[in-house]
């Protein structure tokens, strides 16, 4: 595993450890999806798929590829005992009223109001927000899970969004490859920061200002 | 009963212009018996309505890519390149909406309601030009019904009433198209006797069913990209 990958490793494990035993939990595509790998074994969570059923498992062994089965990204994929299928309004009512306890999504901007940026760049990426609104008003905990700072080096984490909102004000938590912070009324907390970096380097890093946690936890 | 046809037979009255409800997602669930006759016939600027235009030569993704679209009614279209370069060609009208509420509008004129209020595209780009309200202090969008002239729904079993077996996660919006469209056409991997299917099994009733149509074409090409 090279450097890279070590750190998407200690984000998404730092996330699964967030979600209670029982807990109902929609990963989006991409980084996210990779929570899947690390979930706690002494919990029992079940992954809402929002094309239509909770209890989703791992992909699909080659060969063993069932057409009626597929993830939110189109992948063959498998259900597991426990799980249930529905159609899409039920899918999007269990979504929108607040019935999946955590979403975890991937983020172009997020600023320190807790509005989130993730579904297009006018004029070079309009793919569609797919349900990824209905998520973010919806699920009762919204974490974005992502770098920290742009393929350019440039921070992600701003005072207030330029690009079109996915929604205003939903976002909970922020995990990135160097830090735990909490969207709270009163701005940004930085609660955690990850064992490779300093409080200095993650404020350098964060276009928003960020309150200091009394007590810096690493991870 | 229904009518039992062709699928040519099927979708002979789908002409130039007509709006068209697909259910499926990501490929998964779409109808291709029909979709393949469909094309066949060369129906052109047609209004679709679905909920992504899966892969490019998949499925509902293949009205896009052969140029049959003028308008498209959906929530993601970044799996199918074609959609994207049509749309900023300005070959494609392509109206983006948020899939919980793209379900929701299809279900509200499948089900004799004036439209459906959502808290979802408060504050984005999706509220512009829609009514709010506020209702017990929360802000809402007022988003009104969607309805196709046709709608195409995979079945993996359909009796003769029309009722109809969506197996797995391939119900999608399948239940409310069938609701909303004037003409659904089911095509199904089995058409059995009334009576043979337990009604407890019955994932669309065969009320809201004009046609049954025996699938051909298996769904297996999921996964081409």
């Amino acid at each position: 595993m090279d450097a890279k990958e070590l750190k998407r490793v200690r984000l998404v494990k730092r996330v699964a450890r967030e979600f209670p035993d029982g807990s109902i939990v929609n990963l989006g595509i991409g980084l996210p999806t990779l929570v899947a790998d690390y979930l706690p074994a002494d919990r029992t969570i079940l992954l809402h798929s929002e094309n239509g059923f909770v209890g989703l498992g791992p992909q699909a062994e080659k060969g063993k590829e069932d057409p009626r089965i597929v993830n939110a990204g189109g992948q063959p994929v498998t259900i597991v005992p426990g799980g249930c299928f529905f159609d899409s309004a039920m899918s999007f009512a269990i979504i929108r009223g607040g019935h999946v306890d955590f979403t975890v999504l991937g983020a172009l901007e997020v600023d320190m109001k807790g509005n989130l940026a993730n579904y297009m760049i006018p004029g070079k990426m309009v793919p569609g927000m797919g349900g990824a609104m209905d998520l973010v008003v919806g699920a009762k905990n919204v974490i974005v899970a992502m770098e920290h700072v742009n393929k350019h080096g440039e921070p992600k984490i701003l005072k207030r969004c330029t690009l079109p909102l996915t929604a205003t004000a939903e976002v909970d938590l922020i995990v990135t490859d160097m830090a735990f912070i909490r969207v709270t009324k009163k701005g940004l907390m930085l609660e955690e920061i990850a064992e490779d970096t300093t409080v200095e380097e993650v404020i350098k890093a964060t276009d928003a200002p960020l309150q200091i946690s009394g007590h810096i936890a690493r991870f | 009963m229904k009518p039992i046809l062709t699928a040519e037979k099927a979708v002979e009255t789908i002409g130039d212009g007509a709006s068209l409800m697909v259910a499926g997602f990501m490929g998964c669930g779409n109808a291709f018996t029909l979709i393949q006759a469909l094309l066949a016939k060369g129906s052109k600027s047609l209004t679709l309505i679905t909920s992504d235009t899966a892969f490019p030569q998949v499925g509902v993704g293949r009205l896009v890519t052969e140029g049959r679209v003028k308008k498209l009614i959906t929530t993601h279209i970044g799996t199918n390149p074609n959609a994207g370069r049509m749309m900023n060609a300005g070959e494609i009208d392509v109206t983006l909406v948020p899939q919980g509420t793209f379900n929701e509008r299809i279900r509200a004129k499948g089900a004799g309601l004036g439209g459906v209020l959502t808290p979802t595209g408060i504050g984005t780009a999706v509220e512009e030009g829609k009514q709010k309200l506020t209702i017990e202090g929360r802000e809402y969008l007022l988003e009104l019904p969607l309805g196709g002239d046709f709608a195409f729904i995979k079945a993996e079993v359909c009796d003769k009433y029309g009722n109809s077996f969506l197996p797995m996660a391939t119900k999608t919006a399948a239940v409310s198209m069938a609701m909303a469209a004037s003409r659904v056409i089911v095509e199904a991997e089995r058409i059995v006797e009334p009576g043979e299917m337990d009604p407890e099994k019955v994932t669309i009733p065969g009320l809201f069913v004009s046609a049954i149509v025996q699938a051909v074409l298996p769904a297996s090409n999921l996964q081409q990209k």
